[in-house]
């Protein structure tokens, strides 16, 4: 089974284009999805066993000699990512049957969801630099899809928005990955990697650096390209919005990771000095978003520019603490934020509105959902023993090992901000005189139908924060191919 | 000719920044068309211009094309096909519901829609 | 104002097969030399967007009774099962079987599996496109 790893991107292509041949029939095309997602999930599961017994995995299409085909390679970090993806999207899938409408779901809705995820498992997969091009497009081809889905006013001009932004950095993309070949004349990434190590590390690498950079911050939403997001994530209905939140931005993270501990490793006082301040800044950044806003969806849209901001400062360490609690927290940000914006879906169900000044005493009626939103907040917030709080020990157990002292401060600090962004919708909505509000008339049946799914992953997220130490030899495995290039070009390269 | 290639990127980059940063909804569109027309040339004249020569290497060939820019523009081409093809259809469709194709006519937020 | 278009009417019912065929011709000249699905089928979405231009689009409709939407996903579905083919071969996939054959007819032919992968990529186009050609022609 030498194309194990390529499973969790076809079966998802596969199952979106049986989806194709049953456009109308609503049944059919839930069944097929969620069927679909499980064998993938099971495939992905497999391919995690199978990484941590016989190590990295990899195969060159067409049985092209390595350096020269499109190299495919699952280390463990892909191989954890791919199975988180699918995971969180099953989930997303199932609360979708109750939120987002049968007008959406006929009008290929699930075709497009499968379709962004064989983008995403194939970017977190592929081991060919304009191959990840390639697969970044296919799952921005399906957002497009997503974003404007519904076609309502205010959906069409944001996702004008978000269409042209990602154009231009698609453009930039393939100007960078020109410049690259014209360097170092190869595009798989190990081959690169090796190419750069042989030329040192010039100064033309460095620009390279920067660009990626660029590139990828705009898709990841770093400090100060992040413009775009707050707009358009917030336009879409709650369970895209969801897949958007909970993916998209940490493929971005991905590349950014992959490239700056592959390719650019040689000058990383300026690469990732760079890198970190960005970090920084988009936390700060993220931070003053998330209070200034009254709004539920703005308030989590500005967290994930936060978890962006820490999960790259974390990596921008370069070392053992640094990188594998951004392994950590890239995977407990993904659950966590899947379930948040799962649980403030329902919330703005509920209430009908988003506006925070228009809720109040939602304990008293709907107390599951109060409590099941607490946890997801502190878990965000990294109170201990939830998942969040690892990864930011880690990091900034990392960044002190590299002296960083001025960044550790602002990401305890950012930590606070974040329980106190979150805990302000708890305290908005929750708390305060259930009469004064007039809840509008919702189905009680709808409402338990559309926890199930958000309770699961708020589950999911605590066993990983509790079962952390039986976590810890999958994130040693993943770390210490961040941290030696040398395991990952010799998989590729082995013939 | 990689000289003269790199000036005609360059006005390529020139005219689609300017047409990008126009107010017409239309004239961006065009604008992401030609920035990716300039794109597609860079990666061609990156890899070395191989003037009539074949791109095939065997044995005491010394002068060939390097044929992977091209597999890599006809990729990127075809992309930007379907994303122009889609952006448009989007582009008319909001023109349809905003009655307008002035971009900043279409600002706003959750307050003032 | 009623057009009179017998010219071009009479002439598409000729042209049309004339590109089609030639579309025809095409997709199979990108075996050896420049053509392929790709081309291929945009061609003979030319051809249907002239027949589109000639007649209007419920005539085109009832000459052509294909939903374009499967037409996409069965050349979707050609092109990965060929892809997936080498899976059950334990080869990597994408990797491509060919040999020469001498059939009836037309002599010492070599087939090759990546043409039907092309046949897909020539389905996909043609379905794609002409959605959107009927997309945004129906809405005027």
């Amino acid at each position: 089974m030498i194309n194990l790893l390529l499973f969790p991107i076809i079966l998802p292509f596969l199952f979106a284009i049986i989806l194709l041949f049953f456009k109308e029939n609503i049944r059919a095309q839930r069944l097929l999805t969620v069927i679909g997602l499980l064998i993938s999930l099971v495939a992905a599961l497999y391919l995690v066993a199978t990484v941590k017994a016989d190590g990295v995995q990899a195969i060159t299409l067409g049985s092209w000699p390595a350096p020269f085909g499109i190299s495919m390679v699952s280390d463990m970090l892909s191989a954890l990512l791919v199975t988180t993806t699918i995971l969180i999207t099953l989930f997303v899938v199932i609360y979708s049957f109750n939120a987002i409408g049968e007008e959406r779901e006929r009008h290929f809705y699930y075709p497009a969801i499968l379709f962004m995820i064989t983008g995403i498992n194939g970017a977190f997969t592929t081991g060919d630099i304009f191959n990840m091009f390639v697969f970044f497009e296919v799952l921005l081809i399906a957002s497009y899809l997503l974003i404007v889905l519904g076609g309502e006013k205010r959906q069409l001009r944001e996702s004008i928005k978000y269409i042209l932004v990602n154009v231009i950095s698609s453009a930039l993309f393939v100007i960078t990955v020109a410049y690259l070949y014209s360097v170092v004349g190869t595009l798989n990434m190990a081959d690169i990697s090796v190419k750069i190590a042989e030329i040192g590390q010039p100064g033309i690498i460095t620009v390279i650096a920067v660009l990626f950079l660029l590139v990828f911050g705009v898709k990841g939403s770093l400090f100060p390209l992040y413009f775009w997001l707050p707009g358009s994530y917030s336009a879409p209905p709650i369970p895209v919005l969801t897949l958007f939140g909970a993916l998209l931005t940490k493929v971005g993270i991905y590349a950014i990771i992959r490239t700056y501990t592959l390719f650019f490793v040689h000058d990383t006082g300026f690469t990732h000095g760079l890198l970190s301040a960005l970090a920084l800044l988009t936390i700060v950044a993220g931070c003053i978003g998330a209070l200034a806003y009254f709004d539920l969806k703005q308030i989590i849209i500005y967290n994930i520019v936060i978890a962006v901001g820490v999960i790259l400062f974390g990596a921008a360490q370069m070392n053992e603490a640094g990188i594998s609690g951004a392994v950590f927290y890239l995977i407990h940000d993904m659950l966590i934020k899947g379930a948040l914006f799962l649980l403030i879906g329902i919330i703005i169900y509920v209430t009908g509105t988003s506006n925070l000044r228009k809720m109040g005493g939602l304990m008293k009626t709907h107390a599951p959902l109060g409590w099941m939103y607490l946890i997801a907040a502190f878990g965000l917030a990294g109170i201990p023993p939830l998942s969040g709080f690892v990864g930011k020990l880690l990091i900034v157990k990392g960044a002190f090992e590299a002296g960083d002292v001025f960044g550790s401060i602002i990401i305890l600090a950012s930590s606070l901000v974040v329980l106190l962004s979150v805990i302000r919708i708890f305290v908005y909505a929750f708390w305060g005189d259930p009469t004064i509000v007039e809840l509008p008339k919702t189905n009680r049946r709808t409402f338990r139908k559309m926890m199930m799914p958000a309770v699961a992953l708020v589950i999911l997220s605590v066993l990983f924060g509790v079962g952390t130490e039986w976590l810890v030899p999958y994130m040693t495995d993943a770390t210490d191919v961040l941290l030696q290039p040398s395991i990952y070009i010799d998989a590729v390269l082995k013939e | 000719m990689e000289f003269l290639m790199a000036i005609v990127v360059g006005i390529l980059f020139m005219a689609a920044v300017y047409l990008i940063l126009s107010r017409s909804l239309l004239k961006v569109i065009l604008g992401t068309g030609l920035l990716s027309h300039g794109a597609h040339l860079l990666i061609l004249t990156m890899g070395g211009l191989g003037g009539a020569a074949p791109p095939v290497l065997t044995e005491g060939v010394t002068d060939f094309a390097d044929p992977l820019p091209q597999a890599l523009i006809l990729t990127a081409i075809v992309i930007s096909f379907g994303v122009t093809a889609f952006i448009l259809v989007l582009a008319y469709r909001t023109y349809a519901e905003h009655q307008t194709d002035n971009m900043n006519l279409m600002k706003g937020n959750d307050e003032h829609d | 104002m009623k057009t009179n278009d017998v010219i071009l009417q009479t002439t598409t019912k000729l042209v049309f097969f004339i590109i089609f065929l030639f579309s025809i011709h095409i997709f199979f000249a990108g075996h050896y030399t420049p053509g392929g699905g790709f081309v291929g089928g945009l061609l003979t979405t030319g051809a249907i967007v002239l027949l589109l231009l000639a007649f209007d689009l419920k005539t085109v409709q009832k000459a052509l009774p294909f939903n374009f939407t499967i037409v996409t996903g069965i050349g979707l579905l050609l092109a990965l099962g060929t892809a997936a083919g080498s899976i059950f071969f334990n080869v990597p996939f994408f990797t491509h079987a060919f040999d020469d054959f001498t059939l009836p007819l037309f002599g010492t032919t070599s087939l090759h599996t990546a043409m039907i992968f092309d046949a897909g990529v020539y389905l996909v186009v043609v379905g794609a496109a002409v959605t959107m050609i009927q997309t945004i022609g129906g809405d005027a």
